[in-house]
């Protein structure tokens, strides 16, 4: 069937395509998107060029909420509502299939969420609940990336893991340390930031610090990176010096430059670094069963919507992409009326 | 109940050095109708999609249903009239011996040969008719129109803000347009071009849902060449 895409052909300037897409899948329609500091990158164009003029045109966003229209199989009705999963697998090898090559990531990889119509595969969409708050859903995709990185954590967590660290108050740290708190109650949330204006928003932690005002015998078993760009070195440097012996470093930040590490220190203390990116089909059932059975994490999660933005036409999309780019803090959500 | 026609009824006389109706025409790999009705085949919340087809063109427009759709009840092939009106009374006329509809019923019309309409526009018809009764897509027009009666000199030129384009669908309420159409007086019904004038003529609303420029009407020979041109565009991953 014939479907629009909006795509962005070079940075700033989005286009109309047309595409021809799949009935034998499952056919959805986007209600709801939010924009990612990936898709920020392409709209400014601070990727390198070469990877520019590799990737577009290309339509952006990863993270978004939809409703079924049809499905030829009827597995899903029209009129779900369901959490559309970027990471799509061509192929099947023995890694985890957000980290494997043969695996695209939609708005990187091929063709993002902003269409008429997505057509998808059945295991790429998990239905939500009807009472889920659409808004606060559209991001469940970035909740899945800090799921997936505590569940790995879950993994080698010994039980005098007690003190763990978030370091980054945006809102990646945010999500990071929400979910901590609520998947490992018997833990202390420490948030590290440099912005007390954001710090102050973590209510759910015990305990805020700015960067540069931490006590000196303060110690972490365990600690989370969310800042990433060029910043993540001070704070990869600053967990180095803070974290126990033998503890384990996960690394959320995605930084377009190198980031130098004291391997000294690493080996000194016998460190552990567990990077982590994307995700997969159980982060988002996983994600979407928390949200199910803490409701009042919705209400949490609210608090990062900055912006809504009803979309009827390209101008909006680029007015949407500016609005986000001026923000501090939180999420740009898209209201998908084009 | 809701209802779908699919204009088909034309032989489309400004295509030109071709016997076959534009809509049979392949647009990618596959005649534009089909592209067409498939917009109307994924929304469930069409009752039924009525294919108007000129007469001679009817168990063509059945076989080629039943290639891309198999079986398929809920698409109906029913002969075209003469005029757009003509085939528009036929589909309601349909509608009316075989179903037992009630006031909120409505029939979103729409052009075959624009096979570009997004499931927006189909879904905003159907709230914009269900609520206000008749609605009509549209774009603004950007270009200036310029009115002339013998078409040398211009007697007006109106202020552009004002002007929209009309394109499909047209969408409406089955019983009152129903009634409208039954009166309309001869002169009425020999200046009709548009369904839509129906309303106006008789002083009802007519709402206005924001169309695409991409929803391009495939007229001329020029439309399908761009038309294939656009569709060929790929992503290139």
């Amino acid at each position: 069937m014939i479907n629009i895409v909006y795509r962005l052909k070079s940075p700033k300037f989005f286009e109309e395509a047309i595409e021809e897409i799949e009935l034998n899948d499952v056919v959805v329609r986007p209600t709801y998107l939010s924009i990612c500091q990936a898709d920020q990158r392409y709209y400014q164009g601070s990727r390198p060029s070469d990877i520019l003029s590799r990737k577009l045109p290309m339509a952006l966003i990863h993270e978004a909420v939809g409703e079924v229209i049809s499905d030829s199989k009827d597995i899903f009705k029209p009129g779900d509502n369901v959490v559309m999963i970027p990471n799509t697998p061509f192929d099947k090898d023995e890694f985890r299939a957000n980290y494997s090559e043969l695996s695209k990531f939609r708005g990187s990889g091929f063709d993002g969420f902003t269409s008429d119509l997505v057509s998808l595969k059945h295991d790429r969409l998990v239905k939500l609940p009807n009472n889920f708050n659409l808004q606060v859903s559209s991001f469940i995709e970035l909740m899945t990336v800090a799921y997936q990185g505590i569940m790995k954590f879950l993994e080698f967590k010994k039980a005098s893991c007690k003190v763990l660290g978030v370091w980054g108050d945006g809102n990646l740290g945010y999500i990071t340390s929400l979910l901590l708190k609520e998947i490992c109650p018997e833990c202390e949330i420490i948030v590290f930031g440099k912005h007390i204006e954001n710090l102050n928003l973590f209510s759910f932690v015990d305990n805020v610090y700015l960067i540069h005002d931490v006590p000196n015998d303060l110690r972490i078993d365990h600690a989370f990176e969310c800042v990433g760009s060029a910043a993540s070195q001070s704070a990869i440097e600053q967990i180095i010096d803070l974290i126990n012996p033998q503890g384990t470093i996960n690394l959320f930040g995605v930084s377009e430059y190198p980031i130098p590490i004291n391997t000294r220190m690493v080996l000194e203390k016998g460190l552990t670094l567990q990077g982590n990116s994307r995700s997969e089909r159980e982060d988002f059932e996983g994600v979407v069963d928390l949200l199910c059975n803490n409701p009042h994490l919705f209400n949490y999660l609210s608090k990062l919507i900055t912006n809504v933005c009803e979309i009827k036409s390209i101008d909006d999309l680029k007015t949407s992409f500016d609005k986000d780019y001026i923000s501090d803090f939180g999420k740009t959500i898209l209201k998908w009326e084009i | 109940m809701i209802f779908a026609a699919i204009l088909a009824g034309g032989i489309g006389s400004r295509m030109g050095g071709t016997e076959t109706p534009k809509q049979f025409l392949t647009l990618g790999d596959k005649p534009i109708i089909i592209h067409t009705i498939e917009k109307f085949v994924i929304n469930s919340k069409f009752d039924k999609i009525i294919v108007l087809s000129p007469k001679s063109f009817i168990n063509h427009t059945k076989n080629l249903i039943n290639e891309y759709f198999g079986e398929n009840n809920n698409i109906i092939v029913l002969e075209g009239g003469d005029t757009r009106n003509d085939t528009l009374i036929n589909s309601i006329d349909y509608i009316k011996d075989n179903f037992s509809i009630d006031d909120d019923s409505i029939i979103v019309t729409h052009d075959s040969v624009r096979p570009f309409v997004t499931h927006r526009i189909i879904e905003d018809n159907i709230k914009a008719a269900k609520e206000f009764g008749a609605c009509d897509t549209v774009v603004p027009a950007t270009d200036t129109i310029v009115e002339s009666v013998d078409g040398k000199i211009i007697r007006d030129i109106p202020i552009r803000d004002n002007f929209y384009q009309g394109q499909t669908p047209q969408s409406f309420k089955i019983n009152k347009l129903y009634e409208l159409i039954n009166n309309l007086s001869d002169s009425e019904t020999n200046i009709l071009t548009d369904a839509c004038k129906i309303f106006v003529l008789k002083g009802e609303d007519v709402h206005l849902v924001k169309g695409e420029i991409t929803n391009i009407k495939i007229t001329y020979p020029y439309d399908l060449k761009l038309a294939n041109t656009i569709l060929k565009e790929s992503n290139h991953d």
